[in-house]
């Protein structure tokens, strides 16, 4: 626990001395976001309508840009070679660093959605169910991008391969976020949706540490 | 069985029983497509509700059956080359790959052709079209990442882990895709209980569907045959061979 508890102090740490790092995805889910009325036209009935879907695709990108420093900085600094040498469990290692990067980027992201969901005209209950839906589902983008993060971690410019891996990983999370988004749009229970995004997300959280423990030693050798 | 199995894993012993075993397979899959050709366009009668142009059902349902079929091939390969490390497990996953993906392109295709006099659409998001698209993404995915990766053996591991990653994730995508949206009809092979297409349709479409297979194990056996060599090159038997045939 002591070195779970060390490895999240010191990736909050570095991205608390490199603000900008952690900033700029949240900029870009803004500058996103803002682009779509511009392009669409600002009908609000309309916007209404598809910020969900809008606000979730952003988010997938959002976390894809941040998913190829995960573990780039470490393999460069040849942090990552200690890794596989210290007494723990690499899968516990390495659902550490995707906690310290969930802290990071998602969170983060999840507190700016009622600002972006007024920009887009959502309305309260929707923005609470949005809110919801963050929750559970951006921890499995962060573990499941993690197993793609540790495929391409040697690669010099792994962004664009990194999102062929992963973005159709992502679907059924996008499906069943923007579904339960619909249903509470409609005044709906969304509860069902709910349960499954959970269901995923501890599917990922047993999973995915294991599978990208096994990538990072295949890539590392 | 497993001595023999072992055995045939050595990549000489590959080598010369593939070359054995490929004019059969290419034999028998000219055989039963041609076959399955004529019966389908010439035999079967017209359907009721679809006139001809349900005809390309007889192409496009094997290749979506072995779109499915090589993705399992791979993982299943792709878990004997973690565990084992079997070369020939590698060369196997890799060499499908671009195999898979071509069935899952003609599926698209002749779904979309299909689509057009049916549906009035070349393309509708349905939910099996859909999760077939996803499914190339995944085939791409995996060849991308194979030719990101310059060693052969550990791009084969690394492209293994992302296959059984996939495969835990297709039931779900499949799954989560049919509830998003749903317009293709039902199935009509698989389902419990007796099959809701007549004998003369079910005929050619079997007879299409092993063709496929054995055409996919025949292309197979040279792809595979081709790496085994290209990563054998320093190997004394390659270059015994090499000898022979100057």
């Amino acid at each position: 626990m002591l070195i779970a508890n060390s490895i999240v102090a010191r990736d909050l740490t570095l991205a608390l001395r490199r603000r900008s790092r952690v900033l700029q995805p949240l900029i870009f889910t803004l500058i996103c976001v803002s682009l779509f009325p511009l392009a669409l036209g600002a009908e609000v009935n309309m916007l209404t309508r598809i910020a969900p879907g809008v606000f979730w695709v952003i988010a997938l990108l959002s976390t894809q840009l941040t998913l190829e420093n995960l573990f780039q900085s470490d393999y460069e600094d040849g942090c990552l070679e200690q890794w596989m040498l210290v007494p723990y469990p690499l899968p516990l290692l390495i659902a550490t660093k995707v906690l310290a990067h969930w802290l990071i980027s998602a969170l983060p992201l999840i507190f700016m959605a009622p600002l972006i969901g007024v920009l887009l005209g959502m309305s309260a209950p929707v923005i609470s169910a949005l809110m919801i839906t963050l929750l559970l589902g951006t921890p499995v983008l962060s573990l499941v991008g993690a197993i793609g993060a540790a495929l391409t971690v040697t690669q010099r410019r792994g962004g664009v391969l990194l999102s062929l891996l992963v973005l159709p990983l992502y679907i059924p999370v996008l499906i069943f976020a923007t579904t339960a988004l619909e249903q509470a749009a409609a005044g709906l229970s969304y509860a069902p949706h709910l349960y499954l995004l959970g269901a995923l997300a501890m599917l990922a959280l047993t999973l995915a540490p294991l599978a990208a423990a096994a990538a990072l030693r295949i890539t590392l050798e | 069985m497993f001595n023999a199995l072992h055995r045939l894993s050595s990549p000489p012993t590959f080598f010369a029983f593939a070359g054995r075993v490929l004019p059969w397979l290419m034999g028998g899959a000219l055989l039963l497509i041609t076959l399955g050709v004529y019966q389908g366009l010439v035999v079967a009668p017209p359907d009721y509700q679809q006139g001809d142009s349900y005809r390309i059902m007889f192409v496009h349902v094997p290749s979506a059956w072995m779109s499915l079929f090589i993705y399992m091939v791979m993982a299943g390969a792709g878990v004997i080359a973690l565990v084992w490390r079997i070369k020939l497990a590698e060369v196997i996953a890799s060499a499908s790959a671009p195999i898979g993906a071509s069935f899952t392109f003609l599926t698209l295709v002749t779904g979309s052709l299909w689509g057009k006099p049916m549906w009035g659409a070349w393309w509708v998001w349905d939910a099996r079209l859909t999760s077939e698209l996803i499914l190339l993404f995944l085939y791409l995915g995996y060849m991308g990442l194979e030719s990101a990766i310059p060693d052969k053996r550990s791009a084969a591991r690394a492209t293994a882990i992302l296959a059984l990653v996939g495969s835990v994730n297709i039931p779900i995508i499949h799954f989560s895709v049919e509830w998003w949206n749903t317009l293709h009809q039902g199935a009509t092979v698989t389902k419990l209980g007796a099959p809701s297409i007549h004998p003369s349709m079910l005929l050619p479409l079997l007879l299409m569907a092993v063709g496929f297979k054995l055409f996919y194990f025949a292309s197979l056996l040279v792809r595979a045959r081709c790496q085994m060599l290209e990563r054998e090159q320093r190997s004394s038997w390659v270059s015994a061979l090499v000898k022979e045939a100057i």
